[in-house]
């Protein structure tokens, strides 16, 4: 009976935690959108963010997106030739990195690049009084702060999974035709014959949603952390972990609303 | 404005908890207009918090906080925005923003108030900078490249570049040898005089305390235990302030020290 009464205790426990831990952020959201759309914009800060966003994660996000696709290609031709089906090679390279694996891969790569960044540096400014400066300055730390860097990372995300699936297409052409012996142009002609605007659609949806997770993870976990350098350490950790998850949790979401007869 | 009578800033029963701890236990002060007050206290008294209170910071549990005779709780949005505005704060630890250059550090609030261009923000932050005696040229440093005295001398000039008529200073000496510390109290009291502003700061340190103040008042356990003049500090009568001034041991004040 105790042992009954002590289960429901903690995990009632953990339910009021996780309700309060999701009304937290659902606030903070809610507070730092409606700042996107109020005068005065910080468009320089916007900028910073943006350029830090998608031009600094380019090397890390086209590598990913290269090797993934060389990868695929190559995984794909040694399990579909035992059933006589090389030809299905294109269609999977370039549904599976457009649909998922280039905002899925980016998503990730950019959740470890710039959540953990963003963590870091709004954490430290959280535990060197920075923050309160802000405030002391006539300035909101959620407009000044977090407001530009959902917009820049929400606009910078679907320009980035752009890139990826080129290079993730580009990928598998180069490890089909140079390695496998595909024809270039049949290659191209399979590649281009199933693609669909949806395709490339969904993917940048999913880019954008996960960039906007992405910062707004990174911002939560800064904004909210204590402690000195121990606490801005689990803040970035924490940044990474909830935007990773979310980024796989919320995949799901969007395409089963996007493909699901 | 506040006439000779209302004090800038007075504060009656104030209180702040942290949890089960309670950190401001019935606060009342009152800070003449025009005239620097300092607040002594050990660690964790709640003289931050006090400053932190009055500023917003921290909402407060309990009590009044009046600044020129307007309760600051009772502010709409843009009023307590406008408060902002006239008010200037020195952290203790600079606080300055790293991604910042230091001219963009000292005129930050006159650009987020668009009162001046980017252009003239560097001019003005050049004439700040002297007045704190540091060179143009530190301007175009990041506050990483500066010394603590040099960050400290930047906070200052962060802090009263908007030209307020209320300043805060957290512990500005803290962390600097003794000459640094006699140059930042020396320039604290140019600006709060050139300024006619009210100042309100934190020290440990009594000569500093007796360099910056007209006003001195003891916290403790959350409560003001003395109030007076600066100048009477080490020599005051209270048994408790006297014990801080002079860095006794044995007193009234007992540190609380495991055995």
């Amino acid at each position: 009976m105790t042992f009954t009464l002590d289960f429901l205790s903690l995990l009632g426990r953990g339910l009021i935690s996780a309700c309060r831990t999701l009304g937290d952020v659902a606030i903070f959201a809610a507070t730092a959108v409606s700042h996107t759309v109020r005068p005065p914009f910080q468009l320089r800060q916007f900028w910073r963010h943006f350029v830090e966003i998608a031009y600094f994660s380019l090397p890390v996000v086209a590598l990913t997106a290269l090797f993934t696709g060389m990868v695929l290609a190559l995984q794909s031709f040694t399990g579909f030739s035992r059933f006589n089906a090389e030809s299905a090679i294109a269609s999977v390279v370039v549904l599976s990195v457009t649909r998922e694996l280039g905002p899925v891969l980016a998503g990730l790569m950019v959740a470890g690049r710039i959540g953990a960044a963003m963590a870091a540096e709004i954490g430290t400014m959280r535990v060197t009084d920075q923050i309160d400066a802000l405030t002391t300055l006539s300035t909101d730390p959620m407009k000044y702060l977090v407001a530009p860097r959902l917009v820049a990372a929400t606009l910078a995300m679907p320009l980035l999974v752009v890139v990826a699936n080129i290079l993730g297409v580009l990928g598998g052409f180069l490890v089909a035709t140079l390695k496998l012996g595909f024809v270039a142009q049949t290659y191209l002609d399979n590649t281009w014959d199933v693609l669909e605007t949806m395709d490339v659609v969904s993917g940048l949806v999913k880019a954008a949603v996960f960039g906007f997770v992405i910062a707004l993870m990174g911002s939560w976990c800064g904004y909210r952390s204590k402690g000195g350098a121990q606490g801005v350490g689990q803040a970035t950790t924490q940044a990474v972990v909830a935007a990773s998850i979310l980024i796989l949790a919320l995949d799901y979401v969007i395409t089963e609303a996007f493909f699901s007869r | 404005m506040s006439d000779a009578a209302t004090p800038k800033i007075r504060i009656r029963g104030l209180r702040k908890s942290f949890g089960a701890k309670s950190v401001l236990d019935g606060v009342d002060l009152d800070v003449r207009a025009r005239h620097s007050m300092v607040l002594l206290g050990g660690s964790g008294s709640g003289k931050s918090v006090t400053i932190k209170c009055i500023l917003g910071l921290i909402p407060p549990d309990e009590g009044l906080i009046e600044i020129d005779g307007t309760d600051v709780s009772k502010l709409s949005r843009s009023d307590r925005t406008a408060l902002q505005d006239r008010t200037g704060m020195l952290f203790q630890n600079g606080a300055l923003f790293d991604s910042l250059p230091v001219w963009e550090n000292v005129c930050f609030k006159l650009l987020a108030q668009k009162r001046i261009t980017r252009a003239q923000a560097r001019d003005r932050a050049a004439e700040v900078l002297a007045q704190v005696g540091l060179a143009a040229s530190v301007g175009d440093l990041s506050p990483s490249e500066l010394s603590g005295g040099m960050q400290k001398r930047v906070a200052l000039a962060r802090a009263v570049a908007a030209q307020p008529d209320i300043i805060f200073f957290d512990e500005p000496t803290t962390g600097l040898d003794p000459i640094m510390g006699a140059v930042i109290d020396g320039l604290i009291v140019d600006s709060v005089e050139r300024l006619g502003a009210t100042a309100v700061s934190i020290t440990h340190d009594m000569a500093s305390a007796r360099r910056i103040g007209d006003d001195a008042a003891m916290i403790h356990k959350g409560r003001i235990v003395w109030t007076g003049a600066a100048a009477d500090l080490g020599d005051t009568g209270n048994a408790m302030v006297d014990q801080f001034a002079r860095g006794e041991r044995e007193g009234p004040i007992q540190m609380e020290l495991r055995k």
